[in-house]
């Protein structure tokens, strides 16, 4: 087996537009549910909004790159308005399923032949990459060392994405510290002793989940600034896996969805090369083909899900003082 | 079928009006002429020829496995769809638009079954001339949706009622229960490859379901609401279960669609397109069969009682002296035998089977219970049947890869405007 490429393979994903994806979508569903109590299962609706947002107004409509963004970013609030207008009010299981329903109708929408012209249908959309690479003032050829080595491109997208995350984990921890925050961490605890407070508790959760929504329109950009929109990616089992970071980091934290994504990444980059080594070279998964030992990491992921709910619901980050679940 | 001239007429142009509503709504898709579905690398093609003679602008229709694709024939006669899987799928031909007069003339009429083989490829050819047609007007249409809507109900309703009951005696909204629905296909898919009798092999296949529910219950379930977890939290542990249990099966059938063995059986032409197998039939019988019993159940036994009493106020039923755990262990085995059962069914009406197959479903069965009255078993019934009749019929208006879409809006409008759903009592739920 060859530790060297797999470790390197490993290392690799912590700079990949992938994790800088999920921590975004992450710090969206922090603001959402770790701040706000708000129980958002159509993050991957979200993220869809913000790729399809970007690539269709890139596209369809000859934006430059920078306004397809603007796009993405206005459509996420809009949806989010749509969203939570009528939805805020119900109890939280409630309100999940109502998430979990619009993402999905998000993306039979743009999975439907009927919009074919806009969204590509089945085989998504892709070729809209020029006008964000032109403006890539990094010269031509490949720079880094050991796994971090990329083409200028690639350094390109990285950098944006790093950019945006910078400012969003800023964003969430400004925004976290401050009286608004103090009044949305209000609302998780006990939403009627706020309202009590002459609090407008509706307008405070509302601006919760459009910030929120705008972080996870943000993370579909970054997951589209590299390759391509492919419909299968926004599926409700992405929520449940940034979920999943999300609380394996701690979700009433800042720090804690980053570290989440990431750890939630490299065991994944670490497996995905592991597992089928170990079934071809022999070993403890010898009877296994390699597609199944594949399989084995998501099965992880749903075991990992349900340990850290039970036994370590804050999350890593977490304080157990900070009331994530209310009952 | 003797229709006077009038009726005729009026037929016609009901039909005509809806062949340009179609082709309307499936404009994008014809844009591409005589090929859809090209990224997919297994296709079903054929030729649509008159006494030897190319006939363009003919509707193909491909459905089978959740997909559907149509395409118009070119002035060359020839029509390619891909698929994205190889499995067994229906090929219809839309009769109306053949030239005047001119009809498929062969047994089963414009309606196909077909299956791949070890190729990537299946030619499907029609016999054409001049004949009586298969009537596809708006309402034999309607009716034929109809039929199938309530054959998908009953399944949706077997799966529901168990959601329902759970979701009422503990209520936790139980997101793996659609992968006690795979859990039934997989394993009567367990049991055929064992070559012991379908039927047999159906019923251990319920059985299996019913005591996964037991073990989910005793294993996870019980100790979690002594442990005092809360909603939200019992919510999130029940994805990762249903994220573990998912991807266990694809561990153990791969992403390919398996197929039950055949039950026999033969098919029936009852009116227009409408045609029934025997499976089917026997499907619907069976699931009527089992609600009815599953409704006596409720409403007769003594831990049917309990249950409905437990679902109403808890601490009142465990204080006038029910076994609470008890009750709700029953209540674990009813809902996942029932769910299996479903599973079982669908597998043969969509035919197939995939690692996924519940969570494709996941929401409908949602949507249902959310109709029909969060935790109310005899609410879900009747949403479920709302929610499949509502799925099949939509196709007349919407594209087919659409159709569930009308189900998750109804889902969310009954949510905000009745959140207590068509039967359920009023409680608090802002």
């Amino acid at each position: 087996m060859d530790w060297i490429q797999i470790l390197s393979n490993t290392v690799e994903s912590i700079l990949s537009p992938v994790t800088f994806a999920f921590v975004l979508a992450s710090l969206g569903l922090a603001m959402h549910f770790g701040f706000a109590g708000l129980l958002n299962f159509g993050i991957a609706g979200f993220m869809a909004i913000g790729a399809y947002g970007y690539a269709i107004s890139v596209l369809r409509f000859d934006l430059p790159w920078w306004g397809g963004m603007l796009v993405s970013i206005a459509a996420a609030i809009v949806f989010a308005i749509l969203l939570g207008a009528p939805t805020l009010r119900l109890r939280g299981d409630y309100l999940a399923i109502v998430t979990i329903a619009a993402a999905e109708i998000a993306r039979l929408l743009f999975l439907t032949n009927t919009f074919d012209d806009f969204t590509g249908s089945a085989s998504g959309l892709f070729g809209y990459h020029d006008s964000f690479r032109a403006a890539n003032p990094i010269p031509e050829g490949t720079y880094g060392f050991g796994p971090f080595t990329y083409s200028e491109t690639d350094w390109w997208v990285r950098i944006f994405a790093l950019a945006v995350l910078a400012v969003v984990i800023w964003l969430l921890w400004a925004l976290s510290r401050s009286p608004w925050g103090r009044v949305i961490k209000g609302i998780r605890e006990d939403e009627d002793a706020v309202r009590a407070l002459g609090k407008n508790v509706f307008a405070y959760k509302m601006q919760a989940l459009i910030i929120g929504g705008v972080f996870g329109a943000m993370g579909g950009v970054v997951y589209a600034l590299p390759s391509a929109v492919n419909p299968t990616v926004y599926v409700t089992s992405l929520t449940f896996f940034i979920w999943t970071a999300l609380l394996l980091g701690g979700a009433a934290t800042v720090f804690g969805p980053v570290l989440g994504s990431i750890i939630f990444w490299v065991l994944q980059a670490f497996l995905t090369n592991v597992l089928p080594a170990l079934a071809q070279e022999g070993g403890i998964l010898e009877s296994l083909t390699s597609q199944q030992a594949s399989t084995l990491r998501f099965i992880l992921v749903g075991i990992g899900l349900m340990l850290i709910v039970i036994y370590r619901p804050q999350g890593i980050a977490g304080d157990k003082r900070e009331l994530t679940f209310v009952k | 079928m003797q229709l006077s001239k009038t009726r005729k007429r009026a037929v016609s142009v009901i039909a005509a009006l809806f062949a340009a509503i179609m082709l309307l709504l499936a404009l994008p898709v014809s844009a591409t002429a005589d090929e859809v579905g090209t990224e997919f690398d297994d296709r079903v093609f054929g030729n649509v020829k008159l006494d030897g003679e190319s006939l363009g602008g003919v509707e193909i229709t491909v459905r089978g496995n959740g997909y559907e694709a149509s395409t118009v024939t070119g002035d060359d006669g020839r029509w390619v769809i891909g698929v994205p899987e190889r499995g067994a799928y229906e090929v219809i031909l839309n009769e109306e638009t053949l030239p005047p007069g001119i009809a498929v003339v062969e047994d089963g009429g414009p309606i196909k079954q077909i299956e791949f083989g070890l190729t990537g490829t299946v030619v499907t050819n029609y016999f054409i001339g001049e004949g009586e047609r298969t009537a596809v007007g708006l309402w034999p249409q309607f009716f034929t949706r109809l039929v199938y809507g309530i054959n998908f109900g009953l399944m949706l309703a077997l799966a529901s009622v168990g959601l329902s009951l759970v979701f009422g005696t503990t209520k936790l909204s139980n997101f793996a229960h659609a992968e006690m629905v795979t859990l039934g296909a997989v394993v009567a898919l367990f049991f055929a490859s064992l070559d012991i009798n379908p039927f047999l092999g159906i019923i251990l296949a319920v059985a299996v379901s019913g005591f996964a529910g037991f073990a989910q219950d005793v294993v996870i379930w019980r100790p979690l609401r002594r442990k005092g977890l809360g909603i939200v939290q019992l919510m999130i542990v029940s994805i990762g279960l249903a994220l573990t249990m998912r991807y266990v099966f694809q561990f153990f059938i791969g992403g390919s669609t398996s197929q039950l063995p055949s039950l026999g059986g033969e098919s029936f032409k009852l009116f227009g397109t409408l045609t029934l197998s025997t499976t089917d039939i026997a499907s619907m019988g069976i699931s009527i069969v089992v609600l009815i019993a599953f409704a006596l159940w409720l409403t007769m036994t003594k831990t049917g009682k309990a249950t409905r009493a437990i679902s109403d106020n808890i601490d009142l039923a465990a204080a006038s002296g029910i076994d609470v755990d008890r009750v709700i262990r029953y209540v674990w085995i009813t809902a996942s035998a029932l769910a299996g059962l479903g599973g079982i069914l669908w597998a043969y009406f969509r035919p197939g089977i995939k690692w996924d197959m519940g969570e494709k479903i996941l929401l409908l069965i949602f949507a249902a219970v959310v109709l029909g009255g969060l935790g109310t078993a005899f609410g879900a019934l009747i949403g479920a049947l709302i929610v499949g009749i509502m799925v099949e019929t939509s196709t007349l208006i919407l594209a087919p890869d659409i159709k569930y879409v009308g189900a998750l809006i109804v889902l969310i409008g009954v949510l905000l405007v009745k959140p207590t759903g068509l039967l359920g009592t009023k409680e608090r739920i802002g």
